[in-house]
């Protein structure tokens, strides 16, 4: 094993190191975290749930988002399925529908980074699947 | 590297393992493969989560779930349900009982809510046993700094500032303990954790070691360079052997990493550790037993001066350390003295680590910060007292320490108010206690504990301590008399006065404590001849309430030795001086007729 | 030199910095009591374990108490040495260890001269406050030693003794708490240990724990049976040691009382020590230029250094310990069994009395003595050379027991012919006193000259090892001497790794010789007493008429007579030995 030798050394290691445990850190604090939600029942799994999950965690990472992404049951919106839940600390959490592959990026690039809501909102009295 | 979606964290420390945690693993191992999600979720064995009371304990991220009491058969349902379809399993989730409310995050659990880990702070997070995982965390970072610093005494310094003291129980500033032993030349130094730890349900120290190996290996590496070691010795009991285990896996991979070894971040400073084992003595945890035991004498203490610093081990410098002290020191380097000093009480600074037992709803191993009130650690994190029942006292300090009252319950833990209260930190002992605990006897456990470690050096301990359990033996056995509470008190006074070592000096604080504050107690044994808390079985006397008592005969026909006398359908009777009381009668009487004097 | 002021019992005192505070109480007229503390400075003994807490003392300042025998002094400390604290503390712990104590003081071996008893008057105590379980551990009777551990009172001064001073190990506090005990490892017995019955740990017990095999009523019983001719040797170091049991000055010589003594006592020859010292002398110095000689005509085989003896503890610890070196030592009995072997063959034949009607008993200030005449190569048909040994404090006894007044006693001479000697005999008993003996006569018969200066201050001394290069015409001989087992395994170790530079050593198990052997009045920790019998011997050495072994006319007799020449069959038959390979392989079941 390649021995570690300065401090600047152990820093490149801990960087190489720190996203193995990364989601880790990240549920101790996820209350200061955005949380993405996606709903991973059959209904979502069918319309293509996991390949959304796969993008939004790729694209969250890329640009370095503290965000915490965490599949979750049937959210009871079959028809609009893949649908994804986005909470930003100290606000409301908001679900999207008819979460395209597309569209999860721009999930990412617009309403996480800008705040812009996109469509297909969901305008339900929300529930979380937490609540139920 | 695979990104995985869930991590999924087991407690792999010895108490859960005892409940089959090692199971748990390995079915979620089997299981994830045979869903093919061994990709998407990793599991990883932790140190000790603390709250051992409702082990096995597994921790879901990122959503942060914490499920108690885990059984290897409740794995499938877990994948099934949280893993594939994101739902939580309710019925593993911790229970509030006072709101009967379910809570799936633990940060929300009254256990966690007011604990600060510091010393724990890796422990049920990573993976004790990958240097990887410790050094994601800013493992080895502490000292990396302080040997790119490379100037011993501004460390010295830093940790002189942070406050921090021995965390074994003696509450020595660590900051001025090194001073010392740095300042003490020699061609050799030796840097000794004591890892001995010995008090009776205490188990701190093998938790940091189980958890997090690494926060030691790399606190002892820091305090070699302070004092100009070269030599680190780690005395651990042989009775914990996964410590052990670990320690060794975390040696190895600190040596390949060469974060122990020659020439460490190229400062040109070497240190590397030896692990030595105790047999279990207590008295092996007084630094100058420990230090005699490593070299292979008898573990038993020496006057000091000379003290470890200025004669130790083989006869060089050495300095001693407990496992918990040690665990602080990189924390201290990386976030500053300024940041430790804000936490805690005037004179005693940080966090502390308690090991609760005895009748409280959640036993465990916790952290909170010096200061906070045995009220909020008994009643908020430890969920008060089992079964409803009421508070009687607090046992800290182990069986140096001494039993705490109801009117200490608002005093902020700090080792100097435990210290005037008649008891002490200790290393982290808290046993607590309920109405049905009888003091006396309570006293009498701590000096049975003593007795039998005692190294039998000094008089005071030797025989000393002998005599006061036997005193002890005599009230509870109901031959106490008002004479023997003087001299109980005198001679616990001249024990603590003589005694050679701390173990001796201490011993008497339970037998003290017990008088002090239970004094009616004491009494009730030897004038009225009773247990107020009906514990002493040679002081209980059962007998018959003719108000209550139909005459079915079925106590007299239970009673082995033939003491119960009656008439059918006439109240009985019980015959004092032939009863054994072995509780017979009272487990048979359906009428609630059999009182307990 | 640093010095520190300090006050003790409101008197200001001035001591040298690491002075305790036992010393600086001393200093000023204070007496501190103690227990288990020993300190011999100049023989090396020192035993501080601080572990009895009777010295305890009140410093100002200070929670709890301190142990006076071993805190140092330090400046403007404010010593209370007698307050109420610490009265009835130190009362308390002294009734503790009375607790846990026999009271069997009137029929105890060390009545009367018992250090906890004379505590115990001296506090006070009257009445036992805490009573409870009392040590219950087995008696061992020994060849030489009586272990009664249920009288020990942890005060490791036999422990420091056996592992610090004689390195050889037996005894160790074994237990924990108050089990806790001296004993061998695994509870062997003292013959299955590494034990050499050297004594030391009897001679500082300050209680009954440990004490000597009392051989006196079988002595008794021997002086009674008219069927038997009892005959009596005297080691040389107990005449200047036997006063003190009967109130005498430590140092003084009592020879002549002694003799009489014995022949009151009944003895039926009433010889000395001394004279087979004197034939140790001859075989051994003999055997010593035999060596040299070979040595110098270039034999590389050779036996070198050659080691002394005399000692039986030394010889039991070479024998454990150093089995590969035992063909270095001289092969000469010690003067015990030389007397012994002469005793029951040339002057038995002499008075014609059958063997197995003579009784040898020597009177040693020993206690490995008792061991030795118990050892089978030194028995001729299961008949012992010597059948009793008894030692000085022993002897003591009898003398009181048949009511001689010794004080008063007329002084006699030893009866012939066994009982003629020299000033070199005489030092056999103290450290150094037997190689000076071996020069005096290896010197005269190596350069046939005269030897004018008799005195070989050089190898006299106190210190643990001691070295001297003597000229013996032009041959210079290193001569080595060693008093401990500890200072012996030190130079042993030098043999065997070849870095000995020494033609001779002389070894004696006890610190300063036989003088303070284990069978010795007891010293109680008074290096004084020791050093006036090193004294008294020296003293002895000069009053003698003749000096040198070879002159003593009844030597040169019995060569003639009987022996024929130094190392010659005769010898070799009677006076000269071998050794055992000892060594101890320890099988412990872990399981």
């Amino acid at each position: 094993m390649e021995k570690i030798k300065s401090l600047a050394d152990l820093k490149k290691k801990r960087e190489d190191l720190q996203s193995g445990i990364k989601l880790r850190e990240q549920g101790d604090n996820i209350e200061e975290m955005i949380q993405v939600k996606v709903a991973m029942a059959t209904c979502g799994i069918a319309s293509g749930a996991k390949q959304v999950m796969d993008i939004l965690i790729n694209e969250l990472n890329k640009r370095n988002i503290p965000a915490v992404v965490t599949q979750t049951g049937c959210m009871g919106y079959c028809y609009a399925e893949p649908t994804v839940e986005v909470k930003k600390p100290g606000q409301e959490p908001i679900v999207f529908g008819y979460v395209t592959p597309e569209k999860a990026e721009e999930l990412v690039t617009k309403y996480i980074i800008n705040n812009e809501i996109l469509e297909g909102v969901i305008p339900v009295n929300y529930e979380s699947i937490e609540d139920k | 590297m695979a990104t995985y979606k869930y991590h999924v964290l087991i407690c792999g420390g010895t108490g859960c393992r005892a409940s089959q945690s090692n199971k748990i693993i390995d079915n979620f191992k089997r299981l994830l493969k045979e869903n093919g999600l061994e990709k998407e979720v990793q599991v990883v064995e932790t140190g000790c989560f603390g709250f051992c009371e409702k082990g096995p304990i597994v921790k879901i991220l990122p959503d942060n779930t914490f499920y108690i009491e885990v059984k290897p058969e409740d794995v499938e349902e877990i994948i099934n349900e949280h893993v594939i379809k994101g739902r939580k399993v309710q019925r593993l989730l911790y229970v509030d009982p006072k709101t009967s409310e379910h809570k799936a995050d633990s940060k929300h659990m009254g256990f966690y809510k007011k604990q600060l880990r510091i010393a724990l702070r890796n422990a049920g997070f990573i993976n004790p046993e990958n240097i990887d995982e410790y050094i994601a965390r800013d493992g080895y970072k502490a000292l990396a700094t302080v040997l790119e610093q490379n100037d011993p005494q501004a460390t010295i310094d830093i940790i002189k500032k942070s406050g921090l003291r021995g965390r074994g129980g003696g509450g020595f500033p660590t900051g001025l303990k090194w001073e010392i032993a740095s300042k003490n030349a020699a061609d050799q130094k030796y840097m000794i954790c004591n890892a001995d730890e010995g008090d009776p349900g205490a188990f701190m120290d093998r938790s940091i070691l189980e958890g997090d190996p690494h926060s030691v290996i790399e606190a002892m590496a820091i305090g070699g360079f302070c004092i100009g070691a070269t030599k680190g010795l780690i005395y651990i009991r042989a009775e914990y052997p996964l410590a052990i285990e670990r320690l060794k896996v975390a040696i190895g991979q600190a040596r390949e990493y060469g974060l122990l070894g020659k020439n460490i971040f190229e400062s040109g400073f070497d240190f590397d550790i030896d692990i030595r084992y105790g047999a279990g003595a207590f008295v092996c945890g007084e630094e100058t037993a420990l230090i005699h035991s490593m070299e292979g004498f008898r573990g038993e203490p020496t006057f000091k001066p000379p003290f470890p610093a200025q004669e130790g081990y083989l006869k060089k410098p050495s300095n001693v350390n407990n496992v918990e002290t040690f665990a602080n020191i990189p924390v201290i380097i990386n976030k500053g003295w300024e940041w430790f000093s804000s936490i805690g009480t005037e004179k005693s600074k940080g966090t502390k680590v308690f090991a609760l037992a005895g009748q409280i709803n959640n036993v465990g191993l916790i952290e909170v910060p010096m200061g906070i009130t045995l009220r909020e650690v008994i009643y908020e994190i430890g969920g008060g007292i089992k079964n409803g029942k009421k508070f009687k006292a607090v046992q800290t300090g182990g069986p140096s320490g001494g039993c705490l009252t109801e009117k200490f319950l608002d005093t902020p833990i700090d080792y100097d108010n435990l210290l005037a209260a008649g008891s002490m930190m200790g290393s982290g002992g808290m046993i607590i206690m309920d109405e049905t605990s009888c003091m006396v006897s309570v006293a009498k456990f701590y000096l049975e504990f003593t007795v039998e470690e005692s190294c039998g050096k000094c008089t005071p301990c030797r025989i000393g301590n002998k005599r006061l359990y036997e005193t002890l033996e005599k009230i509870t056995n109901g031959n106490g008399t008002l004479e023997d509470l003087d001299l109980l008190r005198n001679l616990s006074t001249v024990i603590k006065d003589t005694a050679l070592c701390g173990l001796g000096q201490t011993s008497p604080n339970p037998v003290l404590s017990t008088i002090d504050n239970f004094y009616d107690e004491y009494l009730a044994h030897v004038v009225d001849k009773k247990c107020p808390a009906g514990q002493c079985k040679a002081l209980k006397r059962y007998v018959i309430d003719p108000d209550n008592c139909i005459g079915c005969t079925a106590c007299a026909r239970a009673c082995p030795v033939g003491a119960i006398k009656g008439e059918k359908k006439l109240p009985h009777e019980i015959t004092q001086s032939l009863c054994i009381k072995c509780g017979t009668c009272y487990e048979k009487c359906k009428f609630n007729a059999i009182k307990i004097q | 030199m640093e010095t520190i002021k300090l006050t003790i019992d409101n008197k200001s005192v001035e001591v040298v910095k690491g002075t305790t505070i036992l010393s600086a109480a001393h200093k000023l007229g204070i007496s501190i009591p103690t227990l288990c503390h020993l300190k011999m400075h100049d023989l090396n003994i020192h035993n501080k374990p601080g572990s009895c807490r009777i010295c305890i003392v009140e410093i100002e300042g200070r929670r709890n108490l301190a142990p006076a025998c071993v805190t140092e002094c330090a400046e403007g400390m404010i010593v209370q040495t007698s307050s109420v604290r610490v009265i009835n503390a130190r009362r308390t712990v002294l009734e503790l260890i009375l607790s846990d104590h026999p009271a069997d003081c009137l029929t105890c071996a060390k009545s009367g001269n018992c250090e906890l008893q004379n505590l115990a008057v001296r506090l006070g105590i009257r009445e036992l406050h805490y009573n409870g379980e009392k040590s219950n551990y087995q008696l061992e009777v020994s060849a030489s030693i009586v272990r009664d551990m249920n009288k020990c009172i942890m005060c490791r001064r036999c422990e420091t003794m056996c592992n610090e001073f004689q390195t050889v190990g037996a005894l160790y506090a074994i237990e924990r708490g108050f089990p806790a005990v001296v004993s061998t490892a695994f509870n062997q017995t003292l013959k299955e240990s590494p034990c050499t019955f050297c004594g030391q740990c009897v001679a500082v017990c300050p209680v009954g724990a440990l004490t000597e095999v009392d051989f006196t009523p079988k002595v008794i019983r021997a002086l009674a049976d008219k069927k038997k001719t009892v005959v009596v040797q005297v080691a040389p170091a107990v005449r200047v040691a036997l006063g003190e049991e009967f109130g005498m000055e430590p140092g003084t010589i009592v020879t002549g009382k002694l003799t009489t003594a014995l022949k009151n006592l009944g003895f039926d020859y009433v010889f000395d020590t001394d004279w087979s010292a004197d034939l140790t002398i001859m075989e051994e110095g003999t055997e010593l230029i035999g060596r040299i000689t070979k040595y110098l005509n270039g034999d590389k085989d050779v036996k070198l250094p050659l080691l002394t003896s005399c000692c039986p503890a030394w010889v039991n610890f070479f024998e454990y310990n150093f089995p590969e070196l035992k063909e270095i030592p001289s092969t000469a009995k010690s003067p015990q069994q030389m007397f012994g072997a002469i005793a029951k063959s040339y002057f038995a034949d002499k008075i014609n009395v059958k063997r197995e009607d003579m009784i040898v008993v020597s009177v040693m200030p020993c206690l490995a003595k008792k061991y030795e005449c118990a050892r089978d190569e030194f028995k001729v048909n299961d008949n012992p050379d010597v059948d009793y040994s008894i030692t000085t404090r022993e002897l003591a006894h009898l003398i009181k027991l048949v009511n001689i007044d010794f004080n008063s006693l007329e002084e006699t001479p030893f009866d012939s012919p066994l009982g003629e000697s020299t000033g070199a005999a005489v030092i056999f008993g103290t450290t150094g006193g037997v190689i000076e003996a071996a020069c005096r006569t290896a010197y005269e018969l190596i350069t046939k000259k005269k030897l004018e200066r008799i005195d070989f201050t050089e190898l006299r001394g106190i210190k643990g090892i001691r070295s001297a290069t003597i000229d013996f015409d032009g041959l210079k001989l290193n001569i080595g001497i060693a008093h401990g087992l500890s200072n012996a395994r030190t130079l042993l170790e030098q043999i065997k790794n070849g870095v000995c530079e020494f033609h001779a050593i002389e070894v004696m198990a006890c610190p300063g010789g036989c003088i303070n052997g284990g069978g010795q009045p007891l010293h109680h920790g008074n290096t004084d007493i020791v050093e006036a019998r090193w004294d008294a011997i020296y003293e002895a050495d000069r009053n003698m008429p003749i000096r040198k072994s070879h002159e003593n006319p009844s030597i040169q007799k019995i060569y003639k007579e009987f022996l024929g020449a130094p190392c010659g069959h005769k010898s070799h038959e009677l006076l000269h030995t071998h050794y055992f390979d000892k060594k101890l392989v320890v099988e412990v079941d872990l399981d």
